[in-house]
């Protein structure tokens, strides 16, 4: 799509008389744009400069201001809540990142198979997107009860004598999370769906007739043709994985369950910003999420260009 | 030449027999993984639901585990679940609702309104904050809750739903972002036809493109309605009495005391997922539509 007038057309018109026109429609996009134009500014860029300036003084609310210049970054150094909030953050991410890609592709490529009935499984298996993470949790935490909920009992039934003790288990709580989340990855599913029906069907005719396997057809028709929507969900996931909140509070409460198993960042920093009112520190922690998540970000733009396979320049 | 001719008519045959086994047993074990996860996503929704159906004195824990439907069907548990004084989930509800409407109310009007102005009018800056538009998709938005909290906390707003609604009314990146891209694809020429007959920008917005829009539109009702209705951060954060509570906190809270109620605990967890998977019903096509853009257009 191109736009039909551009900077030089208006230049123009400016000349041939119409600016009155164009005047009325720069002024129409800005009133049009206003509410965003303002609410960016009142709502994103001030508390952005705002969570900046009080990440380097004490405030709590009550008392005055006091700026400690770099102290709150440096208290997170020996902060053992701190420590922990990353140690279970990368926990979780480096199992649940990889693991939610994977399942999500398989699953996709299972619901994209032409097959009667297809309808109403994709409708099951999707059900999870909109269930609420608050409901869900409320939901396994009894499933995964160590000693009566269903998921044990069927390890038991299948001979694991010792099942682990899930979310009362400082080991096993965040895969329970994860196992928790691969439920529902039916929701990350109709992305790669969508990206699967995407591929043109001429390069699957084109590789059958060259006489290509299932699995070479995957490997180098569909997976390379898949990687604009793995970027997208990479990104998604990662970005998400900094932001667990919800699951982590209804499974673990505010301290973050047993022996912090489940301190999650975001709950760790709401944790000291809400419940012990140091707004400062809790801001520093923002920004150490913010630094890391954009590194992060960076990094996966930088080599997307690696993996990444562009048919062609569309648009 | 006679054995000839069978050994080339039996090849392919059995070539075609054993193509069709493998096609046979392929096909079967496709609908047997496909059986396999629908139950695992069904049956615990089933037992959620047996739970809530129990009365109290009908432990919950059984070996083996019941599913639905089972011979209980106790549906007082929905009416204490809604009426208890100490968490009146019929209260939450409606709160949850007032929330939810304000945001679906102010997400319409101003997403529509911007997705406009990057659509189709040209002023200067339009492109630049384009990009502005798409990174500040990308920030977390926890980042910006202290000093949020700070500032509605100073206008006096605490205690009250208006921190949750109002900023709907200012834009959300992701909902200008999918107007914005659907309403590229709407042909000009009835924008145009207008404008000659005299109609200002904000009447061509008003009768050409935003009754065109509805399909998106639809979309976004959706996605605000889920994301309202499943908050916990916001509400949290902002709300601070029994009266107030949206029903992701009444959950939230039933759930971290020592020892719920069981029977409740689910009937109320019921009622939290019914919404949504009545939307998910009515409007599933919108929904999974909505989804797949995004990540195509991502």
């Amino acid at each position: 799509m191109t736009e039909p007038r551009s900077g030089a057309d208006r230049k123009r018109g400016k000349r041939s008389g119409i600016s009155r026109a164009v005047r009325r429609e720069e002024r129409a996009g800005l009133l049009f744009a206003s509410p965003w134009l303002i609410g960016t500014v009142v709502f994103l860029i001030g508390p952005i400069v705002a969570s900046m300036l009080l990440s380097f003084t004490n405030w709590n609310l009550i008392s005055p201001a006091k700026w400690v210049g770099l102290e709150n970054y440096r208290d997170m150094v020996d902060d053992r809540n701190f420590r922990q909030s990353i140690r279970v953050t990368l926990f979780y991410a480096v199992l649940a990142v990889p693991l939610f890609q994977v399942a999500g592709i398989a699953l996709a490529m299972l619901l994209n198979l032409r097959l009667r009935g297809m309808y109403l499984f994709r409708t099951i298996l999707f059900l999870p997107a909109v269930l609420s993470g608050v409901a869900v949790a409320v939901l396994w935490a009894q499933m995964l009860n160590p000693d009566l909920g269903i998921v044990n009992q069927i390890l038991r039934a299948i001979g694991i004598d010792d099942p682990p003790r899930w979310l009362q288990s400082p080991d096993w709580a965040v895969p329970a999370v994860v196992l928790m989340g691969l439920w529902g990855v039916g929701s990350g599913a109709i992305i790669y769906l969508a990206g699967l029906q995407n591929i043109p069907p001429a390069l699957y005719q084109a590789a059958k007739i060259d006489g290509a396997k299932t699995w070479q057809t995957f490997w180098h028709v569909t997976l390379p043709l898949l990687t604009p929507t793995l970027l997208f969900t990479l990104l998604i996931g990662v970005i998400g994985a900094f932001q667990v909140f919800d699951v982590a509070y209804i499974l673990g409460g505010s301290r973050g369950g047993t022996r912090g198993a489940l301190l999650f960042y975001v709950l760790n920093m709401w944790n000291e910003g809400f419940r012990n009112g140091r707004f400062g520190y809790a801001s520093a922690l923002a920004w150490v999420l913010v630094i890391v998540a954009a590194i992060v970000i960076v990094l996966i733009f930088k080599t997307s260009s690696r993996w990444v396979y562009y048919e062609s320049e569309g648009e | 030449m006679a054995t000839a001719e069978s050994a080339g008519n039996e090849r392919p045959a059995r070539r075609s027999a054993i193509y069709k086994a493998r096609r046979f047993g392929f096909i079967g074990f496709s609908y047997l993984l496909l059986l396999v996860l629908s139950l695992m996503i069904l049956l615990p929704l089933g037992w959620m639901t047996t739970v809530a159906l129990k009365p109290e004195n009908v432990p919950v824990f059984t070996l083996p585990p019941q599913w639905f439907p089972t011979e209980h069907w106790e549906w007082g548990n929905f009416g204490r679940a809604l009426l208890d004084p100490a968490r009146p989930f019929l209260r939450y509800t409606v709160n949850t609702l007032i929330i939810v409407g304000g945001e679906i109310a102010g997400t319409l009007f101003s997403c529509s309104l911007v997705a406009y102005a990057f659509a189709r009018l040209r002023w200067r800056g339009r492109d630049a904050l384009f990009n502005v538009l798409i990174i500040t998709m990308l920030i977390p938005w926890q980042v910006l809750m202290i000093p949020q909290f700070l500032m509605f906390f100073k206008v006096g707003w605490y205690g009250t739903f208006l921190p949750l609604i109002v900023p709907a009314f200012f834009g959300n990146a992701f909902f200008i972002f999918l107007i914005r891209q659907y309403m590229r694809t709407i042909p000009r020429e009835l924008e145009l036809a207008a404008r000659v007959d005299g109609c200002n920008h904000f009447q061509v917005f008003w009768h050409i493109v935003l009754p065109l829009c509805k399909p998106v539109l639809a979309v976004c009702v959706v996605f605000v309605f889920l994301g309202g209705w499943n908050d916990l951060l916001g509400p949290l954060i902002y709300l601070d009495s029994n009266d107030k509570f949206t029903v992701a906190i009444g959950m939230a809270n039933m759930v971290t005391r020592a020892d719920p109620n069981l029977n409740l605990l689910m009937a109320a967890n019921l009622i939290m997922m019914i919404p949504a998977i009545l939307l998910y019903f009515f409007a599933q096509e919108k929904l999974i539509g909505g989804i797949a853009s995004v990540g195509l257009k991502g």
